[in-house]
């Protein structure tokens, strides 16, 4: 086992980096985090907090907040869907690399359904509301989970994987197309937008703050927030403010979801789902009915995906399909399953929020930071750089071209877990797939009176 | 959904086994008294007609037919090839047989899905025992128990339902010690099952076959590679349960085992039944003797 | 024969699918009959020229060539290696950029800055008139190039071998898989830091290129021309390779049964070096032939390919040479010629949903069961 040096290694989590200084005390803070789940989790978050206003503090208390509103709304979105994921792959083995189609056919569905019949501009929708508009989008994410749940029943796992790929393509290019797009106005009277998309309906967690979302027409609530926050107390502007708002709605919606799973993955069928991923045969010769299991699973899971997508993109103001449902957008959530160790909830919420921060948003920041402090005109190539013999030059290319860099970044991270530490960042985890404690046997067995 | 029907049936079974230990404190007892609501129904319960599997051009199994009486511990034998593993794999459904047919409790299981069978109370183990190695001993055994509340993934999460669950869970984590002090493996329960020696495995495996509650056992040559000591073990437990009630069908490698525990024996030999009887009835065969001719007897 | 009759009906009441797939097919085919002799049959028919159906099935069988030589070193890596090399795109552009850079150098040195050659056209201002880069003006070159897009992309294939795959020889597929995943993020943003990220125009226009025909009225250039030439050129080397020499033989039975090929004494590490050296060369080889025809370059057009060069696999059947290059055809011919019946938007759907459709109701591929490498 690999992860023998798991509690001293300085890459087990920025919660190591963070409490370095001060040893003892801090030293036993971060061990009682680690022993719970919920103090890892924060853990984590207070570590990218306390790294991301190192960066930027200097930029004044807005830049601050509004960093952190970032780094926080993509942990989150990260986090929900790579438990989404998790409980197809982690619980049950099924390979699934189509998440972005179906995180697209759920945002999707909702904005055709919620969108006005005649809008001022983009496609019509149905105009209906929108919570009606957020199930049927998870509705139709599901049904096209157990449409993709067929070849999970006969197929190894890396051709489904090629098939799931090829399905999530398909939807991007179908989206895309300006044909479709005109087949559905016609036929439901709800269009896609095509390659253009489409604008999402109103957050209406904007709406708690601003009436009707107009900006500079705040809400009692709104007035009360903004007073004390806004431009009128400690000068954070009011779009990062209601981010803060729907960051609220999110981490629900992830407490959420982290108890469905759990109570799922703690429970007979829990069990069962285990059982398929390590041996589907015994499972089967033991009278569980494989397949039917593994369409419930990806049915509840491509659920959960179509409605973390409606979470995620239905709060961005536009989608489009290219280039935000690229094959792309499924690996970043499975190296956020991957780097928290497949198989374990809390692992998936920790992998999704160490991923956005660390590895999607941390190198662009950093980049940016460092390309500031230099003094020096970018070239215009790589070639050009690397003729100027030049280092200053070098990193001034390198570091306005930090976009390629970090996915390569990305890229040996993948490569380096899969070598060293295929369990996750934290280490092999007991995930007991029962609903009572399992660890002591109740003595006689009348425990309960 | 498989969870909806037994309701009732499963609450009885919970009280059951909840009240079980507190009649009967010795926890062999209470496993014997789980065992003993299956009585031998009379008649055959496992018959096989004319059973025919080809791979390609190769005959596996070649017009095999016989019976396992009810409540009898019988042995299937045969030299390497004969067909025996393929004939279980046919049986319970692994393989679809290309011809003939098979029924279980008077009832034609032929061609169905393997867990349909097992559903219907005929589980096989594996000649290489395949332990569920990610998951602890425990939940191993907790897992094979049929039509479980909690397999219904809405009765795991709602709120209102999942007491149910619970409970049930309860009474099934005591059934599983049970079974597992039955077969002397309650220190491993632990354990993942990974982690057991190859014995342990075949011994974890038949418990595991037993929580599902099962009217007949197939067991693949749950004696290979086990040692001496765990050998006796085993074979003690098959007789109790046996004498319980159960019905076993036994492929074994080597003959001793078989003459000396089963009253009923039957020869395979290249894909066919070559002889059927008892021990000494099969030891004295000519066409055994020849069948067997080079290979120790 | 009555023997075949009840086999038609036994094998149809068996896998209805491959019913319906024949019958869609038949009708398909019926209806490209009555648009090509200009019949209107209520939905069916239409109006099709021949030139028209000639043109698509031209371009398709030039594109499914290309897919289907780098469709080899796919299938290869996949039967002997056992798992689905996600990278295999991005070695596709790798072919490309090198192969392209060592041909700009060759036909452009002395009038263009070698960086502007070597980068394809990144650094430096160089138009491709300016360069030359066709195959009447400096054959030399384009073949050059060829060379070494098949060199470099052989070399980087094993290194990655060496680095990535080597340490996980035990592993299961999907952990390779997770890793190649890895690997291609690597080389494809490698690429982009070294040639930038915008498309560009690669090879000149010259107006004597096109040859027509005749009666079928196809136009034909120079480039596909050559395409097909070095395509079917590379096939042929890869033929006489697996099945008259020695290491042909070893990489057959490797691929066939691997514990056997070991018990047996193949030296199985040289056999999976040799398989990256053939499989990465000529999925070099096909990203700079791909670049030849479509006459322009980015950083991740093999990724783009990839599913596409899967499809092509998957239909051939996994592990089949021969398999790869006749699923090349066949999904190069569905690409181009199925906007006849849908919006030209859905090629590549329809594309991957011919794979899709295989792997439901004949995982094994059009020639299943016969693996030849």
């Amino acid at each position: 086992m690999s992860g023998a040096d798991a509690p001293g290694d300085s890459d087990s989590g920025p919660s190591e980096r963070a409490s370095e200084a001060p040893e003892s005390a801090t030293g036993a803070l971060a061990d009682a985090a680690r022993e719970s789940d919920l103090g890892l989790v924060v853990g984590t978050l207070l570590a990218i907090y306390a790294v991301a206003t190192l960066l930027t503090f200097t930029d004044g208390l807005n830049s601050v907040v509004g960093l952190l509103e970032t780094l926080t709304f993509l942990g989150l979105v990260y986090a929900l869907t790579a438990l989404a994921l998790n409980l197809q792959w982690g619980y049950t083995g099924l390979f699934n690399i189509g998440v972005a189609g179906f995180m697209a056919v759920g945002v999707y569905t909702m904005g055709m359904a919620v969108r006005p019949p005649d809008p001022a501009f983009g496609p019509p929708g149905l105009g209906l509301p929108l919570p009606v508009g957020i199930l049927a989008g998870m509705g139709m994410a599901a049904l096209l989970g157990a449409i993709a749940a067929l070849p999970a029943l006969r197929l190894k796992a890396d051709y489904l994987a090629i098939v799931t790929l090829g399905l999530s393509e398909i939807v991007r290019l179908s989206l895309q197309s300006s044909a479709f797009d005109n087949f559905l106005r016609e036929t439901i009277g709800a269009g896609t937008g095509g390659g253009r998309g489409m604008g999402m309906p109103d957050n209406p967690v904007r709406g708690l703050f601003l009436v009707d979302g107009q900006a500079g027409n705040p809400t009692p609530l709104g007035e009360l927030v903004f007073g004390v926050f806004g431009n009128d107390g400690l000068g954070i502007s009011h779009s990062i403010l209601v981010g803060w708002g729907y960051i609220a709605v999110l981490a629900a919606f992830l407490v959420g979801f982290y108890l469905i799973l759990e109570r799922l993955g703690r429970s007979p069928f829990g069990r069962t789902m285990k059982a398929i991923r390590e041996d589907e045969l015994v499972a089967d010769s033991l009278g569980k009915d494989v397949n039917l299991v593994k369409i419930k699973v990806f049915v509840i899971g491509c659920a959960l995906m179509g409605l973390a997508g409606i979470l995620w993109f239905g709060s961005q103001g536009n989608v489009s399909p290219t280039p935000q449902f690229r094959p792309l957008l499924t690996f970043y959530v499975f190296i956020a399953v991957i780097i928290g160790g497949s198989g374990s909830n809390t692992g998936s919420v920790l992998g999704g929020i160490v991923f956005a921060a660390v590895l999607f948003e941390g190198p662009r920041r950093v980049g940016a930071t460092v390309r500031g402090l230099i003094d020096a005109e970018t070239p215009s190539s790589f070639a050009d750089a690397l003729v100027s013999l030049d280092p200053v030059a070098f990193l001034a290319y390198a570091t306005d071209n930090v976009a390629p860099l970090q996915f390569v970044f990305l890229g040996l991270v993948l490569v380096f877990i899969i070598h060293r530490r295929p369990d996750g960042i934290l280490g092999d985890r007991i995930e007991t797939a029962a609903a009572v404690d399992l660890s002591e046997r109740p003595a006689g067995g009348e425990s309960d009176e | 959904m498989s969870s909806d029907a037994p309701d009732a049936v499963d609450s009885a079974d919970v009280a059951a086994a909840a009240d079980a230990p507190e009649d009967e404190p010795e926890a062999n007892d209470s496993a014997v008294e789980e065992a003993a609501k299956h009585v031998p129904s009379g008649g055959p319960p496992l018959r096989v007609e004319g059973l025919v599997k080809r791979f390609g051009g190769v005959t596996a199994v070649d017009d095999a037919s016989f019976e396992v009486e009810s409540g009898s511990l019988t042995g299937l034998i045969g030299p390497n090839g004969a067909g025996k593993s393929t004939t279980f794999n046919c049986i319970t459904g692994v393989h679809e047989p290309t011809a003939g047919t098979v029924y279980f409790e008077g009832e034609d299981i032929t061609g169905l899905k393997p867990h349909q069978i097992a559903r219907k109370g005929l589980v096989r183990t594996f000649q290489i025992a395949r332990e569920l190695s990610e998951m602890t001993v425990l939940e191993n055994l907790m897992l094979a128990p049929q039509g479980q509340l909690g397999e219904s993934a809405i009765r795991a999460v709602t709120p209102g339902l999942r007491g149910a669950v619970v409970e049930e869970e309860t009474a099934l984590r005591e059934r599983a010690w049970e079974t597992l002090e039955f077969f002397e493996i309650d220190h491993l329960a632990h354990e993942h099952a990974g982690n057991l020696s190859g014995g342990q495995r075949k011994l974890l495996e038949m418990a595991r076959a037993l929580m599902t509650d099962p009217e007949m056992v197939l067991l693949d040559e749950p004696l290979a590679g086990v040692n001496p000591t765990l050998e006796e073990k085993l074979l003690d437990r098959i007789h109790d349960l046996r004498a319980d009630g159960y019905t076993f069908l036994l492929v074994e490698h080597d003959m001793d085992v078989i003459m000396n525990n089963c009253e009923r024996v039957i020869v395979m030999h290249q894909g066919s039944v070559l002889a059927e009887g008892t021990g000494d009835e099969i030891r004295n065969d000519e066409r055994v003797i020849e069948a067997y001719l080079g290979e120790d007897l | 024969m009555g023997t075949t009759d009840s086999s038609i009906v036994d094998s149809a009441r068996a896998r209805p699918g491959l019913l319906f797939v024949v019958l869609l097919g038949g009708l398909l085919l019926i209806d490209l009959a009555a648009k090509l002799v200009g019949a209107d049959l209520g939905p069916i028919g239409g109006s099709l020229s021949v030139d028209r159906l000639g043109s698509n099935l031209w371009n398709g069988v030039v594109i499914g060539l290309v897919i289907g030589l780098a469709g080899i070193g796919l299938s290869m890596t996949y039967s002997i290696l056992s798992f689905a090399n996600f990278s295999h795109g991005d070695l596709v552009s790798v072919g490309a950029f090198s192969g392209w850079g060592v041909a700009f150098l060759l036909a452009g040195f002395g009038d263009v800055p070698v960086r502007a050659l070597l980068t394809v056209r990144d650094a430096g201002s160089a138009s491709p008139g300016d360069i030359g880069a066709h195959i009447l003006t400096t054959p030399g070159a384009i073949l050059v190039g060829l060379l070494a897009a098949f060199v470099v992309t052989a070399l980087l294939a094993v290194a990655l071998d060496r680095a990535f795959y080597k340490p996980m020889r035990d592993r299961d597929g999907i952990a390779l898989l997770i890793a190649s995943i890895g690997a291609a993020l690597i080389v494809r943003y490698l690429l982009q830091f070294g040639y930038g990220s915008d498309r560009r125009g690669v090879t000149a226009s010259v107006d004597a290129s096109n040859l027509a025909f005749g009666p079928l009225g196809l136009s034909v250039n120079a480039h596909e021309l050559t395409i097909l030439v070095a395509a079917i050129g590379l096939m042929l080397a890869m033929h006489a390779m697996l099945q008259h020499t020695k290491l042909g033989t070893a990489m057959r039975a490797m691929a066939d049964n691997k514990d056997l090929a070991l018990i047996t004494g193949i030296p199985a590490e040289r056999v999976v070096t040799a398989t990256w050296i053939i499989g990465g060369g000529l999925a070099g080889a096909s990203g700079y032939l791909y670049v030849l025809l479509r006459g322009t370059i980015q950083f991740d057009f093999g990724w783009l390919l990839l599913l596409l060069i899967f499809a092509a696999v998957i239909l051939g059947g996994i592990g089949s040479v021969y398999g790869a290059i006749a699923g090349g055809l066949v999904i190069g011919v569905v690409f181009t010629t199925s906007t006849i019946w849908i919006p030209s938007d859905f090629n590549q759907a329809a594309a991957f949903g011919v794979m899709i459709l295989m792997l439901l109701l004949r995982p094994e591929g059009l020639f299943g069961g016969v693996s030849t490498a």
